[in-house]
């Protein structure tokens, strides 16, 4: 009979187990046991509910891409992916190829894991079809895995391509594999960069920063002092998203704004949506709603409709579904957008090279915003709902249909 | 329940509902569908169409450069799947892993940055006991299915993430990147850690006490209880031994990313990919079948076809097609000699106890 | 409280000779899990006065409601000793094809949509069920290869991303309210909670029982194995593609819809006291599980756990509670074993009744995909 006594124990060690997790939880709710104070909603303190700033905070980068997003871009106006701020242009003539009529171009994408890197992956191709001399393009995708990209990189390196563009799953990890194909290849680096300059060129708009301070200013503009925020995160710890809240957070901080919530979607409507009803629930009334990018937005927009509430103004991002949501309901809103155009500019970028022709060493993009005025301009209708409109992709051929619009 | 009648018989065959008919055909006929043999045959095939496939639209497979990026990526899934065939074959199952990796790298790169390098290899080695243990208390102690004990685990883990890392962490000396970049002669020195490992559990799974009481505890631990076998303790240490190796890859993912990534485990779907690894190597599922020579023969399956897939430049939605059918049909085939007639006591696996 | 009657409400339905013993018996196994239930909803409660109104406990039994309903498939597979893991994939898939078809077809009437999708989830259980019965794959096996093979196809075909939009009509189950204050995933909810009771209490159910019980057994005693299995999968199947048109009306058209749905249903189930490996536990208990599982998000959510800390907290009640669930109680409260509740009469060869429980469940056999970070 042994067996019973043993049972007897299990059941108690496990009742013990079920005390001390219903304690643990029951705890948070008057004191977080431990808990560093991180993006809890608590509000009391003097940061305005933001939680503390981000480790990713960076003071001198914050200020230029603020300054950057005052300054006019040289280049086409009707271009974007053309144009470049502030350029410091550097010598490629070591890279020109004696055979310009056959390129084979290189990309080692980190993959097409989201909406946002369909479409750029879409406009990437279409970038190239546009260049009869490109006679070769090879894509590897490493499915979002840091250590596949790393062969990927080595594989591509030692294939003989005329120039590589990478667009890294993460930064820092990516840097050795970027440095060693920096010894046999031209390497144009573009979304997010790496820790070494030996790339031609690195690619990037202007920033997440500018990009979550644009929202955050919108809503300091739109709401009441005092008004409440929700501000909705997709995950934490993703360096693109992490500069654009710690933007928002230093407006926040500096408004008389009380952000009451910054909770984490994991980019799921579905949750979105619960934690905006719940929001509602839990403070009565929201005045303003923030968000580090828009694949949420309508389902956040359609909380409120169903809670019977007004909408208040809100941010979102460029996505297709979003801006037909702002037009229909006539939202009070805003879309920065961080552009799928990039995505040409790589292809555009690596033809110079090969031409030796003088590229800038961080060629900046142009980061425009979808507001009120413009919004005509970006929504076109038949485009499917998780479409992204800054494609710069309205007159290349095969548009609607490649990009799965009519 | 059954377990009475197999009670006389502790080196019984596995009882197992999910395999349905328990039995076994005769021995001589197991040999020539032998799981290990198969897997490895299947690499081959593999190899040779890809080298045929690639060789049609003129790009060429069987390059150095190509062979040595393939046995490259095998070395983290293969350490992680090494680990997940001692647990598997136990009768338990590790969904912790992915978690465990990603928390690794982060700990191996933040103890480089600020101290040595051996100090940061024990870290990573004595996190990856600590939370092998706490797996395997839970799953023996609690009696919680080690389906949701390692779930919840890795649930745990990912919250201390989340909470504490706001991304890549840390810092790797160039020293000890070389273990994720040189090479000996054209082999990479990865792939010596993975044999090393791969070697030291197949010794412990097939030459030690230990590892016989691991085949008995998952060919069916009420009968190996009888018998003496401590299953409890095997359990637990099956679910260190497996922590181990997944901080044996952590480990090599810190010297190949040179910085701890939070993602580093999950994005991969590490948790996944190796029990679909072992699997493919023809270790039942149920436990008390299979081991490391077919985990890794699945592993390389797998890489192989990876690689085809990048020669291809195949579109990545219609590779996770493709691996879908792979490893439905790899299973079916393994599962089909036992179709042949089903006596209820076939002879034992002969390596019980 | 008014969730456990909800559910509860079903069984008691049922006409049955002895009310009292009867509704025991539906508890059965499941003890844990309705005080787990409890708990959370007094918790709620305390963290929110407002959470009983009714249209805030509405809305949240209409965000459980998908939830709810993949649990009661799971609970079919599963009770038969089963797995099945590709049902967020059915999710994810089932609303990316709705879209998908009203791109192509706007004027699609939502009926006939839904059946589609109804269909279609019903043939991807059907597969996933002959594969694992005729090919004597395991189910986490083929499960697993489904997942891939349907979120993989789905994807390769539209692209990456769904070309329509969901319509209003299309979304109302999901979205919408009956007289103005009953949402229809509520309706929806308690029909397929009653027939998910109505289908374990057949004899198909105690059929579905006795074959995860012992296969062996339930195969010489006349059961037709095979087909009661496939049969469940067809369920689960089905049950994931209604859970589609639920999340889908809910949040409309997105790539990820089901991520993660798989095993919160499968946790849901183990909550609910169900056994993996099959053969014990009720589907009344499963569902509650699902609710309970909602509950604790919920609450997560309201308290403000940091949003980080909320998957430790997460894990932490998971395995105490299954903990909880896999203790005898029966010997605590000096009571008859409930561990035969789950209809323990209909095991046809009397499978060794009066042992407490069975040993332990069959190893676990299952995984979960853990949710990459999106950037």
């Amino acid at each position: 009979m042994n067996a019973i006594r043993t049972v007897r124990r299990r059941a108690l060690a496990a009742s013990a187990a079920l005390l001390g997790a219903v304690l643990v939880a029951a705890c948070t709710s008057d004191a977080p046991p431990e808990s560093p104070p991180a993006a809890s909603g608590g509000g009391s303190t003097a940061d305005a509910g933001t939680g503390k700033q981000s480790t990713f905070f960076e003071q001198a980068e914050y200020d230029r891409q603020l300054a950057l997003a005052d300054q006019t871009p040289e280049g086409p106006a009707d271009k974007p992916w053309e144009q470049m701020l502030n350029p410091e242009m550097t010598d490629t003539s070591q890279y020109k190829t004696a055979d310009p009529g056959d390129i084979e171009l290189c990309f080692s994408n980190a993959g097409v894991f989201n909406p946002w890197r369909q479409v750029g992956l879409k406009n990437m191709r279409a970038e190239v079809k546009l260049h009869k001399e490109i006679t070769k393009f090879t894509v590897l995708d490493a499915q979002g895995k840091d250590d596949k990209q790393i062969s990927d990189i080595q594989e591509l390196s030692a294939r003989g391509c005329d120039a590589l563009i990478v667009s890294p799953n993460t930064t820092a990890t990516l840097t050795p594999a970027v440095k060693q194909a920096c010894g046999k290849v031209p390497v144009i680096v573009f979304d997010r960069g790496v820790e070494t300059d030996c790339a031609v060129t690195f690619v990037n708009p202007i920033g997440g920063y500018a990009y979550g301070a644009v929202a955050a200013d919108f809503l300091v503009e739109k709401v009441k002092p005092k008004g409440k925020i929700l501000a909705l995160r997709i995950s934490p710890g993703v360096d693109v998203l992490e500069t654009r809240w710690s933007a928002a957070k230093v407006a926040f901080d500096k408004s008389e704004l009380d952000v009451v919530d910054v909770k984490f979607t994991d980019g799921d409507p579905a949750k979105a949506k619960s934690i905006v009803t719940d929001a509602l629930t839990r403070h009565g009334d929201i005045d303003g709603v923030w968000m580090d990018s828009g694949a949420t937005a309508v389902a956040a927009v359609e909380a409120f409709e169903d809670a019977g509430k007004d909408v208040p103004p809100i941010t979102g991002e460029d996505q297709q579904d979003f801006l037909q949501a702002w037009q229909d309901k006539d939202l009070t809103a805003i879309a920065p957008a961080y552009p799928t155009f990039q995505w040409r500019t790589p292809v555009i970028a690596a033809l110079d090279i090969l031409k030796g022709e003088d590229v800038p060493k961080e060629w900046k993009l142009p980061q425009p915003t979808i507001t009120q005025e413009n919004l005509g301009d970006y929504l076109k209708p038949g485009m499917p709902p998780l479409h992204y409109a800054m494609c710069g992709c309205e007159s290349m051929p095969g548009f609607p249909k490649d990009w799965g619009g009519k | 329940m059954t377990t009475v009648e197999s009670a006389p018989a502790p080196s019984g065959p596995p009882r197992k509902r999910t395999s349905l008919s328990g039995g076994k055909g005769l021995s001589t006929v197991r040999r020539s569908v032998d799981p290990v043999v198969g897997v490895w045959l299947a690499a081959l095939a593999v190899t040779i169409l890809g080298w045929i496939v690639v060789a049609a639209q003129g790009g060429n497979f069987l390059t150095t450069s190509n062979a040595v990026a393939i046995l490259q990526n095998c070395v983290a899934l293969g350490l992680v799947a090494v680990g997940q065939s001692a647990v598997i074959l136990t009768g338990s199952l590790d969904l912790s892993v992915a978690y465990l990796i990603s928390l690794g790298t982060l700990v191996a790169a933040e103890t480089m940055a600020s101290g040595g390098v051996v100090t940061a290899v024990l870290a990573v080695l004595a996190l990856s006991v600590a939370v092998g243990l706490v797996n395997g208390l839970i799953v023996t102690g609690l009696k919680v299915n080690a389906f949701i004990a390692t779930l919840g685990m890795a649930f745990i883990l990912r919250g201390w993430i989340e909470d504490n890392y706001t991304g890549p962490a840390g810092e790797v000396p160039v020293s000890f990147q070389r273990l994720g970049y040189d090479r000996i002669g054209p082999i990479p020195v990865s792939v010596f850690l993975l044999i090393a490992v791969a070697a030291l559990m197949w010794l412990i799974t097939r030459r030690t006490r230990l590892g016989h009481h691991m085949y008995a505890t998952g060919g069916d631990e009420h009968a190996a209880r009888l018998s003496g076998v401590r299953t409890g303790r095997t359990v637990v240490l099956a679910h260190v031994l497996c922590s181990l190796c997944v901080g044996a890859a952590a480990l090599f993912l810190a010297a190949r990313l040179a910085a701890g990534a939070p993602w580093a485990g999950t994005e991969a779907r590490y948790d996944l990919e190796s029990i679909a690894a072992v699997v493919l190597g023809g270790t039942a599922l149920a436990g008390g079948r299979g081991g490391v020579a077919g985990t890794l023969g699945g592993v390389f399956v797998l890489a192989v076809l990876d690689s085809v897939f990048n020669q291809l430049s195949v579109d990545p939605f219609f590779k996770n097609v493709v691996r879908g059918v792979v490893i439905i049909a790899a299973v079916a085939l393994y599962a089909r000699p036992r179709r042949t007639p089903k006596p209820p006591k076939a002879l034992p696996e002969g390596r019980t106890a | 409280m008014s969730a456990p009657t909800d559910t509860g409400t079903p069984a008691k339905n049922v006409p049955a000779a002895t009310p009292g013993k009867r509704v025991v018996r539906a508890l059965g196994t499941g003890i844990p899990v309705y005080v787990l239930l409890v708990v959370l909803l007094l918790a709620l409660l305390v963290t929110d006065p407002g959470f009983y109104e009714p249209d805030s406990f509405l809305s949240f039994v209409k965000r459980a409601a998908p939830l709810v309903i993949l649990a009661a498939g799971q609970y079919l597979v599963i009770v038969c000793g089963e797995f099945d893991l590709s049902v967020g994939a059915i999710v994810t898939a089932g609303v990316v094809v709705a879209a998908e078809l009203y791109g192509s077809f706007p004027d699609a009437h939502w009926l006939v949509v839904t059946a589609v999708l109804l269909v279609g989830g019903a043939l991807a259980g059907l597969v996933s069920g002959l594969i694992t019965t005729v090919l004597r794959v395991p189910s986490f096996i083929t499960t697993l290869g489904m997942m891939l093979i349907l979120e993989g196809a789905v994807f390769f075909w539209t692209g990456g991303s769904p070309q329509g939009v969901l319509p209003s009509a299309f979304r109302q189950l999901g979205r919408g309210t009956a007289f103005g204050w009953l949402p229809w995933a509520v309706v929806a909810c308690l029909v397929a909670g009653t027939v998910a009771v109505l289908v374990t209490r057949s004899d198909f159910g105690r059929t579905l029982l006795a074959t995860g019980d012992s296969d062996r057994a339930a195969a010489l005693s006349g059961v037709r194995v095979i087909r009661v299995r496939t049969v469940a999968f067809i369920l689960s199947g089905a049950a994931a593609a209604l859970a589609a048109v639920l999340v889908g009306g809910f949040s409309g058209v997105s790539a990820q819809a089901g991520r993660g749905y798989e095993f919160e249903a499968i946790t849901a189930v183990v909550l609910g006291g169900v056994v993996l490996g099959g053969g014990r536990g009720s589907v009344v208990a499963a569902m509650a599980g699902a609710f309970s599982l909602q509950a604790l998000f919920t609450l997560l959510n309201l308290q403000g756990v940091s949003g980080a800390l909320e998957s430790t907290v997460q894990g932490v009640i998971v395995i105490a509670a299954v903990g909880l669930g896999a203790a005898d109680w029966s010997r605590l409260r000096g009571r008859r074993t409930p561990s035969g509740s789950g209809p323990p009469g209909s095991t046809p060869t009397g499978a060794a009744p009066p042992g407490p429980t069975p040993p332990r469940p069959t190893p676990p056999t299952g995984t979960h995909p853990s949710g990459g970070t999106p950037s």
